[in-house]
């Protein structure tokens, strides 16, 4: 990695969060966990690293088109944030979004056959890779403009306020969104109203292909919460029960006070940004190697669990060969299931033409047809 | 009826709607405390309470979205511009939020939100506060573009956008805001997408929308009294959706037709009407279509000039006679 992980700030600010390591280790979503529950977190971890390398698979052989961004060797931060919401806790994310659908159970057919541009999607293959929807299951999407997602983050947080629900809205960005306009909006409206809404920054050290000290001025990317008199933190993010413990106390806060509040977790990718990046130019191959040898999240956590006593080799070894046969089986799914019909090009517009029976409105919407 | 003016009718439409559903509520810059930039919301923060009434910073990406995503969990906001010229800052949000958010989610999520504002001209106030951006928002599949004229119209179409279930976007004007007109005291809704003939007549079909509507009516009445000509004159109402049905029954009839907007013409509103009247009543036109627009450039401050820029009867009547 290229920044340490301490942040340049030598003192603690009144606004930081800092939890010991003590403290992470008996938070009480931590202390609570049952062995299964380990056991399915780790799988959880691994289920998205299996998806995304045969994604890589079926991109590489031309499966799937446009742009394909991995979070292959960010596990750990979706699964440590996302296990530890309440039922009425919601999230939504940026375009780098795999990881948190999978995370709130969105399943692998779904978002196989999403990327494949299928009729089978998750998005009825309109939304691709950035693009991932499940409402149901709390996930409000995958979103395509850096920054543009947090607004609607804190949106989200109103209407949980709004209707006087004790729900907070999880809004992950990168480390390249906080340099976007839309996301210091969104901090100010929420500082102001007091809305219930945490800001994930999913530092994985690149914006892009340009590193943070080559895009932002200021470290760390948290600290500018300060100027909107907010709570931050900043952690190892490949560290699940550290995830898992500073999510687990900012939910505590922003539930207790209504203030919304900036978790930033470190974190890398091990690929490029998208699939079309070769990743030659910003970075060194030494770095990657250097990373994934000593920080994988998955690995760490196996480490933990083996030490105590959870995880055997027999059951690590069950648990990534199922990984890989359910990711197998996805990638088949998706290969198997239908385009949309054509027609499908005009549906799914506006809520009134797909709901004839209800439509209050005439003359004309649509300006051209299939037909013409 | 009742008189009251364009301001108080929208005032009405959107108290009543708050009046019938909690969901509903109104953010913006100065829409609680100062009673609105142009005194729409009047007496809203002491009626409804600044749990609905909300005054937000000059943010309009920010309160934009964030309307965007309490419609997406089942709100109905109502975020008004202050003007739409300021909607250019939100531009990403109305248009890749709001417009694409359904189509995006295979049609998981719907945004039933309304932005409104005052969107014109001729008001001494230069272009960056003058701009009409009715042909940038409808030519966006998902939105919904509607331009009141008429203090009836304005109550009953924005009635009827808070009660959609897609986004919306009201065009209002702040010079038609103290016109007044009848307004039935009873509940009624105006459906987008249905134009109305401010005028009926049979020598030639005017199609305008939002201000141009009143001048236009105005050019019509002295074609009336110096050349005798019968003209009809078609309110849009609602460009997207549009009423093609009204327009080309019109145009059957006289066999001209005279475009009116206040937009600037390159692909304008007008643009497309002139297109599709072209496809589908190419044989009733004996004569080729006319077309008045704000002339071409950015809009001017000096008040003498704007005045010409922008539409006025005299362009108006000389557009019509010269297709007559």
């Amino acid at each position: 990695m290229t920044r340490k992980k301490t942040d340049s700030s030598p003192e603690t600010s009144e606004y930081q969060l800092c939890l010991t390591e003590k403290q992470v280790v008996e938070a009480k979503v931590n202390k609570k966990l049952t062995s299964e529950e380990k056991i399915d977190l780790y799988r959880l971890m691994m289920r998205i690293r299996r998806f995304e390398e045969r994604a890589v698979q079926s991109y590489q052989r031309g499966k799937i088109g446009g742009f394909c961004h991995t979070y292959i060797g960010q596990e750990s931060v979706a699964v440590g944030t996302l296990s530890v919401l309440k039922k009425e806790d919601q999230a939504i994310s940026a375009y780098r979004d795999h990881g948190q659908g999978l995370a709130l159970g969105m399943n692998m057919n779904e978002c196989m056959a999403e990327l494949y541009g299928k009729w089978t999607g998750c998005s009825k293959g309109k939304g691709g890779s950035m693009h991932y929807f499940a409402p149901e299951k709390r996930f409000w999407g995958g979103h395509g403009i850096v920054g543009a997602q947090t607004p609607l983050g804190a949106g989200i947080a109103f209407a949980l306020k709004y209707q006087g629900t004790q729900g907070v809205c999880l809004c992950y960005l990168g480390d390249g969104a906080v340099n976007q306009g839309a996301y210091h909006e969104a901090l100010n409206l929420a500082a102001l109203w007091e809305l219930p809404v945490i800001f994930i920054i999913e530092n994985n050290q690149y914006s892009m292909g340009t590193s943070q000290e080559r895009s932002s001025a200021g470290n760390p990317l948290a600290k500018r919460a300060e100027g909107y008199g907010m709570r931050w933190a900043k952690a190892p993010g490949n560290d699940l029960a550290t995830v898992r413990a500073y999510t687990g106390a900012a939910l505590d806060y922003v539930r207790e006070t209504s203030r919304p509040m900036i978790l930033e977790f470190d974190t890398y990718r091990y690929r490029g940004h998208s699939m079309s990046d070769p990743d030659q130019t910003y970075r060194s191959k030494e770095e990657i190697a250097e990373y994934k040898k000593s920080s994988d999240p998955i690995d760490h956590y196996a480490s933990i669990l083996e030490k105590e006593k959870v995880l055997t080799a027999e059951l690590k070894d069950t648990i990534d060969k199922e990984a890989k046969a359910e990711a197998s089986d996805a990638a088949d799914y998706a290969e198997e299931s239908p385009f949309p019909p054509p027609e499908d090009i005009m549906k799914d517009i506006y809520w009134e033409t797909d709901n004839p029976d209800h439509k209050t409105s005439e003359g004309t919407l649509f300006f051209n047809s299939l037909n013409d | 009826m009742a008189v009251i003016t364009y301001r108080e009718a929208l005032n009405q439409a959107m108290s009543e709607e708050m009046d019938r559903d909690e969901r509903v509520f109104i953010m913006g810059e100065e829409v609680a405390q100062y009673h609105g930039a142009y005194k729409v919301t009047q007496g809203m923060l002491e009626r409804f309470g600044p749990k609905r009434v909300i005054d937000t910073p000059i943010s309009e990406t920010g309160f934009s979205g964030i309307g965007i995503g309490a419609a997406m969990m089942g709100l109905r906001p109502i975020v008004e511009f202050m003007t739409w010229s300021f909607s250019y800052v939100a531009f990403d949000q109305i248009i890749n939020n709001a417009a694409n958010m359904r189509y995006m989610s295979g049609g998981l999520i719907n945004v039933p939100i309304v932005f409104r504002g005052a969107a014109n001209g001729g008001v001494n106030v230069g272009a960056t506060h003058s701009h009409t951006p009715e042909n940038f928002y409808a030519n966006a599949p998902g939105l919904k573009v509607i331009c009141p004229a008429t203090a009836y119209d304005a109550k009953g179409l924005m009635k009827a956008a808070i009660r959609d279930n897609d986004p919306v976007c009201v065009l209002e004007n702040t010079i038609l805001y103290n016109d007044k007109g009848e307004v039935p005291e009873e509940d009624y809704t105006i459906p987008l997408g249905k134009a109305d003939i401010k005028r009926p007549g049979k020598d030639i079909t005017i199609v305008a929308h939002g201000r141009a509507v009143i001048t236009a009516l105005q050019a019509a009445e002295e074609l009336k009294a110096e050349h005798g000509i019968e003209a009809e004159l078609i309110d849009l109402r609602s460009i997207r959706p549009l009423d093609e049905e009204t327009i080309l029954e019109s145009v059957k009839k006289t066999n001209r037709v005279l475009l009116v907007e206040e937009n600037k013409p390159f692909c304008g509103v007008d643009a497309q009407i002139a297109f599709i009247i072209q496809d589908k009543a190419f044989d009733h036109l004996d004569a080729p279509i006319g077309r008045v627009s704000a002339i071409d450039a950015p809009q001017i401050y000096s008040m003498p000039l704007e005045k010409i820029q922008l539409p006025n009867t005299d362009r108006i009547k000389r557009a019509a006679l010269k297709i007559l």
